[in-house]
């Protein structure tokens, strides 16, 4: 699939001969070399899980937050380059507050991708900027229920139903095309989101390490985007776990 | 610079639980009685709870200034929030600094509050003057109703002794001070969270005889 851009392949300003603009091709690269990142719309919210690979030991469970809210009812999981991402989640945050204060309702989440999109492709027309290297999962919960949207390095969106980018992008979209979304609601959508992430995405011979992030946005939250509950969390990865095992035992 | 629409005292004091705060739901324009139910206290984030008397408009404009101040808190999502003792120093930064550029928010806020067992009470001024106490008034309040509260308040009044107090203080102000009007809430905020009661008014006696038959040594008079 990838074709060396020999010459064509130097500056985000130039098409190549068959029309690609290579720079934001390798963007995406980036996006694939990272930890999976998964969002599913269920019946009454959105579930987005991380699977955050750990480069260290030394490193303390729970920082490396790779999961913001963006607002008080939406929120966006990173994958690809963490630095370009806090740059994003930055300028949603104030896109998102700034909605706020002239048109006094929280940003309708179309809007939101929209601008978090225009923004991404705005770094894709000058030859001093460099592409974003981070793909963005964005869900949230407005007037029209929950609704989840993709943005990609060339700053173009998607709205989705179940989308995933990072390393096992592949497996896990299949996974989530298998589940019956439209019946299920978050409390399940949590476990089925640990359970891909965990047993059918994550790979055990090259990363070791690797902590579970999930966050949620729906009726049982209150429309508010936050943290999975510890607890659900839990019973999200021991049934994970024991999923696991039982694969393996077959 | 000159206010237009304006509230009158908010009194305060704290009691076992947390704090009790007290204020009257008019906005007077100039002279007129003209808004009768404003509500001048309202909740800040989970641990604290705003009253303020003064422009109405600037309360609105600092309300908004709190939402976006808490919402970014939110969004760290890390288990942490802003206690009553950080919104307070945040407002004196505010009002402080709009009065060294000559532009005031014509308030003077009371902000209360209970985090982590901690009762916090204080106030700021529109020059940015703030303090903390166990008990605080802005207005006519100061006058009128701290003097009642340095002789009755003290530590560990329940919840029954602490609203009479306050309605005590609230009372003496509707007599006395032209801006009050007889509709007022009661706000507690305790650890649990926030409560503002519904309006209510308070009973008012007329009946003294030192003021029966009032002209009675000076005919012609009132």
């Amino acid at each position: 699939m990838s074709s060396i851009g020999t010459g064509y392949d130097l500056s985000v300003t130039t098409f190549s001969p068959d029309g690609r603009v290579f720079q934001i091709e390798y963007a995406a690269k980036a996006v694939d070399n990272s930890g999976t990142v998964i969002g599913i719309k269920c019946k009454d919210g959105i579930v987005m899980g991380v699977e955050k690979l750990i480069a260290s030991k030394m490193m303390l469970p729970g920082s490396n937050r790779r999961i913001h809210s963006v607002h008080r009812h939406s929120g966006m999981a990173v994958a690809g380059l963490a630095a370009d991402g806090r740059q994003i989640v930055a300028r949603a945050k104030s896109e998102a507050t700034n909605y706020q204060s002239v048109y006094g309702e929280p940003i309708p989440v179309k809007e939101l991708a929209e601008r978090v999109a225009s923004y991404v492709h705005l770094c894709t027309l000058y030859w001093w900027l460099r592409p974003f290297g981070c793909g963005i999962i964005l869900g949230g919960y407005d007037r029209d229920g929950p609704q989840l949207y993709m943005v990609e390095p060339s700053g173009i969106s998607y709205r989705y139903f179940g989308a995933a980018i990072g390393k096992g992008k592949q497996a896990a979209k299949t996974e989530i095309e298998k589940l019956n979304l439209s019946e299920m609601t978050c409390r399940e959508g949590v476990i089925e989101v640990a359970k891909i992430s965990i047993y059918k995405v994550h790979d055990e011979a090259k990363d070791k390490a690797f902590e579970l992030e999930m966050s949620w946005v729906c009726d049982e939250s209150k429309q508010q985007h936050q943290k999975v509950p510890d607890d659900l969390l839990e019973e999200a990865k021991v049934a994970a776990r024991t999923a696991l095992e039982e694969m393996d035992a077959d | 610079m000159y206010p237009y629409v304006t509230g009158t005292s908010v009194v305060a004091l704290k009691y076992k639980d947390g704090i009790l705060m007290a204020a009257d739901m008019g906005g007077s324009y100039g002279s007129t009685l003209r808004y009768k139910s404003v509500e001048r206290m309202k909740p800040i984030g989970k641990h604290s709870l705003l009253g303020a008397s003064g422009e109405i408009s600037d309360f609105q404009e600092i309300l908004r200034y709190l939402d976006e101040l808490i919402l970014y808190d939110n969004m760290w999502d890390d288990g942490n929030s802003l206690g009553p003792k950080e919104v307070h120093n945040y407002l004196t930064r505010v009002m402080y600094n709009r009065r060294n550029k000559f532009n005031p928010l014509w308030n003077s806020l009371v902000l209360g509050g209970v985090k982590n067992g901690q009762k916090y009470l204080g106030t700021v001024s529109m020059i940015g003057v703030n303090f903390e106490d166990n008990h605080v008034a802005t207005g006519f309040g100061n006058h009128l109703a701290r003097p009642i509260l340095r002789q009755e308040w003290h530590e560990n009044l329940s919840f029954e002794n602490g609203v009479r107090l306050l309605e005590k203080c609230m009372r003496v102000l509707l007599y006395r001070d032209r801006s009050a009007v007889n509709k007022l809430q009661i706000a507690k905020i305790t650890e649990d969270g926030v409560t503002i009661s519904q309006p209510y008014s308070l009973k008012t006696y007329w009946e003294f005889s030192a003021f029966e038959n009032p002209a009675q040594g000076a005919i012609g008079s009132w």
